[in-house]
């Protein structure tokens, strides 16, 4: 039997973490990335990385993590998984640490740790407020020495077109395009994992990098891999507007003690801390984001008449805060122009995370046998509501789970790909090449850059805070007559090399049939559940779902089915931030 | 307000010849030079009114922390998602790097950086990813250094800036000078300082460097790069009088 291959595809904490326990077991890997991996999205998590390391003092525990996690979370998370990520967590930040991340430190040269929403530790560690770009950078220094010795293959500038999936529906590799050549290449492999983060870019203007389409993971669920949970969208609350993207103002800054208000009767208003006196301006994302918008819309209290409310931290030490905060002030600084040591900073919610994505085993193995998933394109830790620096944990530990589970899998095989492989490969990369040869033929009316915004415009105002079924219902005809726009679309660059417009037609496409996904689960749950929040339906109905919704791709759009959710550890109970949890039983 | 000018530089190939083409972008507060571009995916029509195709450059995060697209706006080499439309005079004039390959357009090949960290085996060579125990104490004052330095996104202002990186020279540039002394620093560093210190004492390396400093007044994180230059000079000088001795 040929040796074992191993694709990994995407290059951020998750990708990287899975190629190195392959690499690091014997296996080698090929890497595949549209960005050089250490430019991916990772580098835009700012606040930190969660784990209850106790150095505090305050008796945090692992178990504390989990419940916290899990209660954040509005209990739609396996619970399984995520205890395991949680008992996981100290192990994680010392191997981060012995890998070089430059951790703030303590006046003893420990890990210094800080606090962040949904929780009343300080559980996170951090670098200066670059955490997730200091993480990637330790992580690709690491592959790049597996590089140096041969194990691992960089396919850079290079773009996931599908799965290549055998007679029996088996993974048995990729098809990707080169992005420079514009080839459509067939690789084969005995599994693959998918570590392609999340869909911001659907939503037209996200806190997320313009390489976060979803395209990936749309693709394969057009394949047959379930779509999990899709409608469990996160909103951040604070982020600054921009014509091109949404910036993120970190969580963490309101962990160091920034404050939110607006103006009230000549006055300023905390109105967090009035709201939820127990955890103030540090409830989680989904509570906080809900609370800007009944300020700024329901109240007509935004700053200046305009859709913002103040991050304050103007009352802490400069110094402090340049070390702490440095990273993530200096982005206002730079895009607003107004020094947030002197001026409150002006703010507003953006979407930020997608707690959906993938279905996924305990194993990561998609429901495409032979076929993972890894990062925030899984669904598989945060329930309905991630808590912040949660992602950077599950992306590393994922991986940890992910490239062993790769390993045993593909050992496990009767037959090798190489072995298996015949005349499927190439008729399927022929497919996908003539797919692009059609998107190169196309010569309609249609701009594919005005399709994508007019998604986004719709995504965002419709399927984000606050959702309203008639609302959903003509989101979902919009994107449907959107989609028989696609069609009429005319090509305005033909070239044969790097052409950035051929490649986003059929990202537009895939973006599309997700944005059907987040929307349909969206409209078919009556509830309100974490991130996930109907007027009309404003209670949590654990009788009709606490459950899983999954979703089917067929050609007349997503088919939902719902499984139920392991609450075997901790039983669920009502989430609320104005009091103090109560112990979990 | 009038329509915002820009003039693009652009390339349809690595090996064909450059040309210029205007545009004129409808004004709008808050543009960067990013959104200018997306303006012109929007509507790809030169200024003259004729058709084109839209203009291609790297970009991902779009707030500074990858490294993606820098190039020359305005004569000056930065990333264009922090370039302010209304803080730039106008005509905007964007240009490629001119130091790396032009792949098309504004985006160019930058492999060379990326290479050269694997030259100075800019990793801490770790046992594995076990659970290992916590890592190393270290002081605060070290951290701070370190992650000075470690906030280098491989952007390549620095190489762009230097006068001795150039098609004459093998000078191997600011940035991996300064990832060096980053794992040097580490308190593992020096179970591999003398093979990365010996890399940057040999063509190419420490010695190439001509103290212009273009590098520190361009580098849009202020990494402390002439600081670590300095450095590794001294670890290099040291190296070079053991090693003297040990003969």
């Amino acid at each position: 039997m040929a040796e074992q291959r191993y694709i990994v595809v995407g290059g951020g904490l998750a990708g990287l973490m899975t190629t190195i326990k392959i690499c690091e077991a014997g296996g080698e890997v090929d890497l595949f990335s549209v960005v050089p991996v250490k430019r991916s999205h990772s580098v835009c998590a700012q606040g930190g990385i969660n784990a209850a390391v106790n150095t505090k003092g305050e008796g945090d525990s692992t178990a504390i993590h989990f419940d916290d996690t899990v209660y954040g979370g509005d209990f739609l998370a396996n619970q399984p998984p995520v205890r395991a990520m949680c008992d996981n967590g100290p192990a994680i930040i010392f191997l981060l640490d012995r890998m070089g991340v430059p951790f703030n430190r303590t006046s003893e040269g420990l890990l210094d740790f800080r606090r962040f929403g949904g929780t009343k530790h300080h559980r996170t560690a951090f670098a200066g407020a670059t955490t997730g770009q200091q993480m990637l950078y330790a992580l690709d220094e690491q592959v790049r020495r597996f590089e140096a010795e041969g194990k691992v293959r960089k396919f850079e500038t290079w773009e996931f077109v599908n799965a290549l999936l055998d007679d029996a529906g088996v993974c048995r590799g990729i098809v990707a395009l080169d992005l420079r050549r514009m080839e459509v290449q067939a690789f084969v492999a005995d599994a693959v994992a998918l570590a392609t983060g999340g869909p911001g870019v659907v939503f037209g203007r996200s806190t997320n990098s313009i390489v976060n389409t979803g395209t990936a993971a749309s693709a394969v669920y057009q394949q047959g891999a379930y779509y999990a949970n899709g409608e469990f969208i996160q909103v951040h609350p604070t982020a600054i507007p921009g014509e091109d993207k949404l910036r993120l103002i970190s969580e963490s800054v309101r962990g160091e003690g920034g404050r939110m208000w607006t103006v009230r009767d000549g006055k300023p208003w905390y109105f967090l801390e009035e709201m939820y006196p127990a955890y103030g301006n540090l409830v989680p994302r989904d509570i906080a984001s809900r609370a800007v918008f009944k300020v700024v819309f329901e109240m007509g209290l935004g700053v200046d008449g305009q859709n913002a409310v103040y991050l304050d931290v103007t009352h802490k030490d400069p110094e402090e805060l340049t070390r702490k905060l440095g990273g993530v002030l200096e982005i206002y600084e730079k895009f607003k122009g107004a020094d947030p040591r002197v001026v409150p900073m002006k703010v507003f919610p953006a979407m930020h995370y997608s707690m959906g994505g993938l279905w996924v085993d305990y194993d990561q193995m998609t429901s495409v046998r032979g076929l993972f998933a890894v990062g925030e394109v899984d669904y598989q830790y945060h329930g309905a509501n991630r808590l912040g620096a949660n992602s950077l944990l599950s992306c590393l530990y994922g991986g940890m789970v992910c490239g062993p589970r790769m390993l045993a899998y593909a050992k496990g095989l009767k037959r090798a790909a190489a072995d298996a492989a015949n005349g499927f490969v190439e008729h399927q990369r022929k497919r996908q090449a003539d797919v692009y040869e059609r998107i190169y033929r196309m010569d309609g009316t249609e701009n594919a850059y005005a399709i994508w915004r007019q998604l986004g415009e719709w995504m965002t105002q419709h399927v984000t805070v606050e959702r309203y079924n008639k609302n959903l219902k003509r989101t979902d005809d919009k994107i449907i007559e959107l989609k028989d726009r696609w069609g009429r679309i005319g090509l305005n660059d033909r070239g044969r090399w790097l052409n950035q417009e051929v490649s986003f037609v059929r990202q537009l496409w895939n973006m599309l049939e997700l944005a059907r996904v987040i929307t349909l689960g969206a409209l078919a749950r009556d509830e309100s559940r974490g991130a996930h929040y109907k007027p009309d339906f404003p209670q949590r109905d654990d009788a009709k779902f606490l459950k899983t919704t999954k979703a089917r791709w067929t050609s007349d759009g997503p088919e939902l089915s719902y499984e139920d959710v392991d609450v075997s550890l901790i039983r669920p109970r009502v989430r609320k931030y104005d009091t103090e949890k109560s112990v979990a039983v | 307000m009038d329509p915002i000018q820009l003039r693009v530089k652009r390339q349809e190939r690595p090996d064909n010849e450059p040309y210029w083409e205007e545009f004129a972008i409808p004004y709008r507060a808050g543009h960067n030079v990013h959104s200018l571009l997306m303006e012109v995916q929007l509507r790809p029509v030169r200024a003259d009114g004729t058709a084109t195709a839209p203009v291609v450059w790297d970009a991902s995060c779009l707030e500074e922390v990858c490294g993606s697209c820098t190039m020359f706006v305005n004569g000056k080499i930065r990333q264009a998602c922090s370039a302010l439309v209304d803080s730039l005079s106008r005509p905007i004039v964007l240009e490629p790097m001119k130091k790396f390959p032009v792949v098309r357009d504004l985006a160019v090949d930058r492999s060379r950086m990326f290479e050269s960290l694997k030259r100075v085996k800019a990793w801490v060579p770790i046992d594995g990813t076990y659970d290992l125990g916590p890592g190393p104490r270290i002081s605060e004052e070290d951290q701070q250094y370190a992650y000075a330095l470690s906030r280098c996104m491989t952007c390549g202002c620095c190489l762009e800036a230097c006068p001795q990186v150039n098609s004459h020279s093998e000078f191997i540039g600011p940035a991996a000078i300064g990832q060096a002394v980053l794992k040097n620093l580490h308190p593992s560093g020096p179970l591999t300082k003398e093979e990365r210190t010996a890399e940057l004492m040999g063509v190419g390396g420490i010695v190439d460097c001509s103290n212009a400093q273009n590098c520190v007044m361009v580098c849009p994180k202020e990494v402390p790069l002439t600081r670590a230059i300095g450095d590794m000079g001294r670890q290099a000088t040291k190296k070079f009088f053991r090693d003297l001795f040990r003969r």
